[in-house]
């Protein structure tokens, strides 16, 4: 069984943010528009964050791109009071959207704020909502419910699907995210963790590889490349 | 009992508010079901549009409500903790108090629950608690503790009723129809014989000592919601105790809030009396030197390490956005009973009111400024953020204490504030006591130890 996993080189990444604008199309994220955006309450997925280190003249920007981390063992799904979040077998971090109660106890206690929730009843602009991806299983989310990045697991089914439809096995390189199939850099790679000769798992050996906030012992399954 | 019976003064008192209304009393019900009314219009608002009409946000994601859960869980604590530990330890003067004491109790947890609803994004699915709950999840762990506490306060309420309930069903034979069943009905056919009285105490007794573990419980898993996550400043071991310190706290000035109301508007001056405002006060010092030690400890760990992530929580407090919040809890619970209460001229009924409000209104600060803060600054957050409270949530802040005393007067003009039975009970014991004095000091009476 796959063990799902990326690796995002910030060498290679230059921040032009179409991860995050492939993500908001194949998931059908709403748009929250500049008023509510400013108020904090826009839904990426996944997200380029600017850190800013230093002072002028000495000032460092480090951008990281940062969608779900798919903790091994995440803090939300420890927290939920109904088992509306959990983890499948492969790894990933799901929400139930019919099960969530709202109380955002995971959005709490989630360290990477990676978890967005529906302030309101999703919105798009006309030109938008006619190019919704139709797929069921990223229909739009009601008001009220917390959401996440999902490494695409609508994309992972319908691998899997054309897999057998062709009637050959499954493999990891079937599938991929939306944001690494479209990362302009070339800086995003995706699939089995536990695959030594995967390139996933090489990469994650690397000596340049780190983890986000690696010392809660969240174990995310997401690896960064150092820059420089 | 039998109808010739002659009123004394302290039945003749006690039940006078449940005979007799003023239009005062209307008014204050009018200007309090007015507010609640507000507040249903801006929950139905909430539950109409979402969660969007308040000022939370990511990360953010707890605010004002959940400050108020917490607060009113607090003051749930002035009641049953405080009547039980004072019943435990045979304390007198607990006599004509511990009714109000227990009715806060009972209220507050309804609206501390009720603040859970409120923050709920799907306040439909409330009862998904109920059908898939998790005990691996701390939510749940409050949701199980509220309950107990919930229907242990209940029946620490109504036991020590029952014999009062008894006195109305016989004594206010003039009261509307409803009303002499609901009496009837909850005297649960008390007649005060010598059997029903010695159950009734050993009743009492045992609900006394199991509430206060219960008690405890409530409030430690309250503070774990956030003690159990990662988050700078709350994962800390000392939450679950600095919340309990801090709810008994806020709890006793609750306890003479409402003491100090009801002893004014149903003239109750001749039974609660300067003693009890002495010792209470006395007690709310102490709880408000507690409540300072576990302060500086806390402060003072996160402060003295050079954990980033904890020590710019702390400077947002101290010195940040949330600096007068911060001044003004610590001027609230700490300089302020300090200043009123320390000499004994201080623990009067005026003095301790003052003291009493101050405190809640810290203790509230203390909850949102242990809630608000860390969220604005995660560990992983490549900009602060800020949360400003919107109109619904003071509103709905403003509605809830405003139901939570609409309850509370309602209650105690159907039932009396005073444990009648429990002051007589007290009198008798006083008189006894004194006779015994009196015969040893004429030499009359052997003073011996009793045989064990």
């Amino acid at each position: 069984m796959p063990r799902w996993g990326m690796v995002i080189d910030l060498d290679k990444c230059f921040a032009c943010q179409s991860c995050t604008v492939a993500c908001r199309m194949e998931n059908n994220t709403p748009v929250a528009g500049p008023d509510q955006t400013a108020r904090g309450r826009a839904i990426l997925w996944n997200e380029v964050l600017p850190f800013i280190e230093g002072e002028y003249p000495k000032v460092h920007v480090q951008l990281i791109p940062r969608p779900c981390q798919m903790c091994d063992n995440p803090p939300c799904i420890h927290v939920c009071p109904v088992k509306a979040t959990y983890k499948t077998d492969e790894g990933i971090i799901l929400v139930d959207y019919k099960r969530c109660i709202g109380c955002r106890f995971c959005a709490v206690a989630c360290p990477y704020q990676v978890r967005y929730f529906n302030w309101y009843v999703p919105e798009w602009p006309a030109a938008l909502k006619a190019h919704l991806n139709p797929d069921p299983e990223v229909q739009p989310r009601p008001r009220g419910v917390i959401e996440k990045c999902t490494f695409c697991i609508q994309r992972l089914r319908k691998a899997r699907e054309k897999a057998e439809a062709e009637g050959r096995p499954f493999t990891a390189t079937d599938y991929v995210p939306a944001c690494v199939q479209t990362c302009t850099g070339h800086a995003r790679y995706f699939g089995d963790l536990d695959d030594p000769n995967s390139l996933v798992h090489q990469l994650a050996h690397s000596p340049r590889a780190f983890r986000l906030l690696e010392e809660m012992g969240t174990q995310p399954k997401v690896y960064y490349l150092k820059q420089g | 009992m039998d109808r010739t019976h002659r009123e004394s003064d302290l039945e003749r008192t006690v039940l006078g508010p449940l005979r007799k209304t003023s239009m005062q009393f209307w008014l204050v019900i009018a200007v309090l079901g007015g507010l609640v009314l507000m507040g249903a219009v801006l929950l139905g608002r909430q539950w109409t549009t979402g969660l969007g009409v308040t000022g939370l946000k990511r990360p953010i994601y707890w605010g004002v409500y959940i400050s108020n859960f917490v607060f009113f869980i607090g003051i749930s604590h002035a009641g049953t903790l405080i009547s039980a530990i004072l019943r435990v330890t045979q304390a007198e003067w607990r006599r004509p108090i511990t009714r109000i004491a227990e009715a806060i109790t009972f209220f507050a947890l309804i609206l501390g629950a009720l603040q859970l609803w409120i923050d709920l994004g799907r306040p439909d699915r409330i009862l998904f608690l109920f059908f898939f709950g998790r005990f691996q999840s701390p939510l749940l762990w409050d949701v199980t503790c509220v309950t107990l506490y919930l229907l242990s306060s209940t029946l620490y309420l109504y036991l020590p009723m029952i014999p009062d309930l008894a006195r109305l069903r016989d004594r206010m034979t003039d009261a509307p129809r409803w009303r002499r069943r609901i009496y009837t009905v909850m005297a649960a056919g008390w007649h005060g014989s010598h059997e029903q009285h010695r159950r009734l105490e050993r009743g009492i007794s045992i609900m006394a000592v199991l509430i206060i573990p219960i008690a405890v419980s409530v409030h430690t898993v309250v503070s774990w919601i956030f003690g159990m996550t990662m988050q700078p400043m709350w994962h800390s071991t000392i939450l679950g105790p600095y919340f309990v310190v801090g709810a008994i706290f806020s709890g006793i000035a609750m306890l003479f809030i409402f003491m100090t109301i009801v002893r004014r508007a149903w003239h109750l001056e001749r039974w609660i009396k300067a003693k009890q405002y002495d010792y209470l006060g006395i007690l709310l010092l102490v709880m408000s030197a507690f409540w300072g030690y576990f302060t500086l400890s806390e402060y003072l760990t996160t402060g003295y390490s050079s954990l980033i992530n904890e020590v710019q929580v702390l400077l947002a407090k101290i010195q940040g956005e949330y600096a007068p919040w911060f001044c003004a809890m610590v001027f609230c619970n700490l300089i302020l009973p300090f200043a009123i209460l320390i000499r004994r001229k201080g623990r009067t009924p005026t003095g301790a009111f003052i003291v009493a409000v101050g405190v809640a209104i810290g203790m509230w600060i203390e909850r949102y400024t242990i809630i608000a803060p860390s969220l604005t600054r995660p560990a992983l957050m490549a900009r602060f953020a800020i949360y400003t409270p919107t109109f619904t949530e003071v509103g709905l802040t403003i509605a809830s204490l405003a139901l939570f005393a609409l309850l509370f007067l309602l209650f105690f003009k159907l039932f009396p504030a005073i444990s009648v039975w429990e002051v007589e009970e007290g009198q008798a014991v006083a008189a006894a006591r004194q006779k015994a004095e009196e015969l040893l000091r004429q030499g009359q009476l052997e003073p011996t130890l009793p045989t064990p």
